[in-house]
């Protein structure tokens, strides 16, 4: 059994069902990030593990422990909030002890626990300031050693970073993750960013429209999308239409190419119309080796990104974006040149109709 | 031009209400003959009455200042956390004491709690304080609930609440160590207009028959010429020193935060 189970999670704001049978099981110490558009009820699951929204139907287990109909200040969780939530008229310090003061522990043991808190976050300095005093950077962190002094079961962070800037943003969640691991909490992170999400999660749940749509390791999700919908939200994609030859071989064409999918037998029916899809980095700009299927094109738009050069080609009709590295011997192909594409049937993701 | 214009309206507005001030401040002083003196003050200062009604009607402001902040704070922020449809018929029922006339509020408590009442509260001098009590506290209550609901307004009620939550904390403990030292600078704004309400109100307190500050004012307007303008004085004194603790408690608050 999972550390934090929440089985068959129903929540309906009048005709409105926001989560739709939600199962998703989480072992301790387990990084899980809930991913999905605004909307999809990934905030409302979260608020229903914290107590804050009682579920229309289905249970929620913590620890072996029904805590479904339990109050949220009895549930041992901490949480992060977007807009960090420091209480305004207290120290850093009273904000980290809040929790461990409710809580009845003695002002010694406090005292170094608020200590051993700020030390993690790497605010041991800060103590006597006032939350209005600290940049946003350093506010959710203390929200952060806050949300962890009293020693909570389950960590909950509900889209923490939104408010910060591209830089803070990612050196903040690599200390979440590293504090995470080294606390070893079991956490649940809400996320619309999917590059947040597949950096620090040991599990992505993709949901859309009030249901999951898939659960598993960011490799697994990037690479293996199992509807049409993750294979979309979860990275860039470029899709071509292809007709089936052969179902048994995993035989199709597109504009003209014979693509012969390893993978062998698929599910569509010989004369079929599937969609094909490729990451940008699958495909090559020009013929390369063990990438088998080449086709035309013709350079639409080139973006120099220093390291990366990403370039827009019209393949068949169909824009397609692909990366390539920069090389200092290889200039970018011009803008309206004809150029060949090239990718290996390995690569392509047939996505279901 | 406009600014001549502006500054003669300024001007012409501090006239209006300045001079008739001037002038009772100038007649306060003329208690002896051909000479300014504070005589009338310190009649009004000797006079033990004058204590005596000014301590009962700070005792009451004090008392209807906590009854006031215990049903106002509550209110508010469930209705700002909770119940934000009924805001609009909370706010017409704090509305109401300006459009009642207080002699209709007490004579509806006199109808309702006299001595062959279910609850006789007029039926002793401590009842009677208490319905006093009540009775400022609705007069107060467009007031106090407005400063209060506008020191909500500038916290995010809903999102600190679920923080506290999460910590662990139960509503008596969100509501007395996270909402109420966040709006305090507000409750104190509120606290100080009730005083200056309480300390000068008189149809309550006459008609209930309590020895109050503002029935004293009245009693001592009918029978004496120097005292009364000196008295006013010190009522508007009074109530001008409120506002200015109200303006010193939030410029206070801003340097704290600052400084700190």
């Amino acid at each position: 059994m999972a550390f934090l189970d929440l089985t068959n999670l129903e929540k309906t704001f009048g005709a409105n069902r926001v989560v739709k049978d939600f199962n998703l099981g989480i072992d301790k110490g387990e990084f899980v990030s809930l991913l999905g558009p605004s909307g999809c009820g990934k905030t409302t699951v979260l608020r229903m593990v914290a107590g804050f929204e009682t579920p229309t139907s289905g249970s929620i287990r913590i620890d072996g422990q029904d805590v479904t109909d339990q109050r949220t200040n009895q549930r041992a969780i901490g949480m992060m909030f977007q807009a960090y939530a420091l209480f305004p008229n207290m120290t850093v310090a009273d904000n980290v002890a809040f929790g461990l003061k409710v809580k009845g522990i003695s002002r010694a043991e406090r005292e170094a626990r608020v200590a051993e808190m700020l030390r993690l976050i790497g605010l041991p300095d800060l103590a006597t300031r006032f939350p209005f005093q600290l940049s946003g950077g350093q506010q959710q962190r203390v929200a952060l050693a806050r949300a962890l002094a009293p020693r909570p079961r389950v960590l909950l962070l509900d889209e923490p970073l939104s408010a910060l800037d591209a830089k803070v943003r990612v050196s903040l969640r690599n200390e979440i993750r590293v504090i995470q691991r080294e606390l070893g909490i079991t956490t649940i992170f809400v996320t619309h960013d999917q590059e947040e999400a597949m950096s620090i999660s040991d599990r992505i749940v993709v949901m859309n429209g009030g249901i999951a749509e898939q659960a598993g390791a960011p490799f697994e999700i990037y690479n293996n999308p199992r509807t049409r919908f993750v294979a979309g939200f979860v990275g860039t994609l470029n899709m071509f239409t292809a007709t089936v030859e052969s179902q048994q071989d995993g035989l199709l064409t597109v504009a003209g190419q014979r693509v012969l999918l390893p993978k062998g037998p698929i599910t569509a029916r010989d004369g079929d119309t599937v969609t094909l899809a490729l990451r940008p980095e699958a495909i090559r700009l020009g013929r390369a080796e063990g990438r088998e299927v080449v086709m035309p094109a013709t350079i639409d738009e080139v973006h120099f990104l220093g390291s990366v050069i990403r370039v827009r080609a019209r393949v068949a009709g169909t824009v397609v974006a692909l990366d390539t590295f920069n090389r200092p011997d290889q200039p970018p192909p011009p803008v309206g040149s004809a150029a060949e594409i090239s990718f290996a049937a390995s690569d392509v993701i047939l996505l279901p109709e | 031009m406009t600014r001549i214009v502006a500054w003669a309206a300024v001007l012409l507005g501090c006239l209006y209400f300045l001079l008739p001030l001037a002038g009772m401040t100038e007649f306060s002083l003329k208690m002896r003959r051909g000479v300014y003196s504070f005589d009338a003050y310190v009649k009004v200062f000797e006079d033990p009455t004058f204590w005596a009604t000014f301590g009962y009607s700070l005792t009451l402001a004090a008392a209807t200042i906590v009854f006031g902040v215990l049903l106002v704070v509550p209110t508010a922020y469930w209705v700002r956390l909770k119940l934000p449809q009924a805001r609009p018929v909370v706010e017409f029922i704090t509305l109401l004491p300006l459009v009642i006339p207080a002699i209709v509020i007490v004579f509806g408590y006199i109808r309702l709690y006299n001595t062959s009442s279910f609850l006789p509260l007029t039926g002793s001098a401590f009842g009677t304080d208490i319905l006093l009590t009540m009775g400022y506290a609705t007069l107060a209550l467009p007031y106090m609930y407005r400063a209060v609901d506008t020191g909500l307004r500038t916290i995010d009620v809903a999102t600190l609440t679920e923080a506290a939550q999460s910590l662990g904390a139960g509503w008596f403990t969100i509501l007395a160590r996270i909402i109420l030292p966040n709006v305090l600078v507000a409750v104190l704004s509120g606290a100080f207009l009730t005083l200056a309400i309480v300390i000068g109100e008189f149809t309550m307190a006459a008609l209930l028959n309590r020895p109050a500050f503002g029935p004293f004012m009245q009693l001592l307007g009918a029978n004496r010429a120097y005292e009364p303008p000196a008295l006013a004085v010190i009522a508007f004194t009074i109530t001008w020193v409120c506002m200015g603790l109200i303006q010193l408690v939030t410029r206070f608050s801003k340097h704290e935060r600052a400084k700190a």
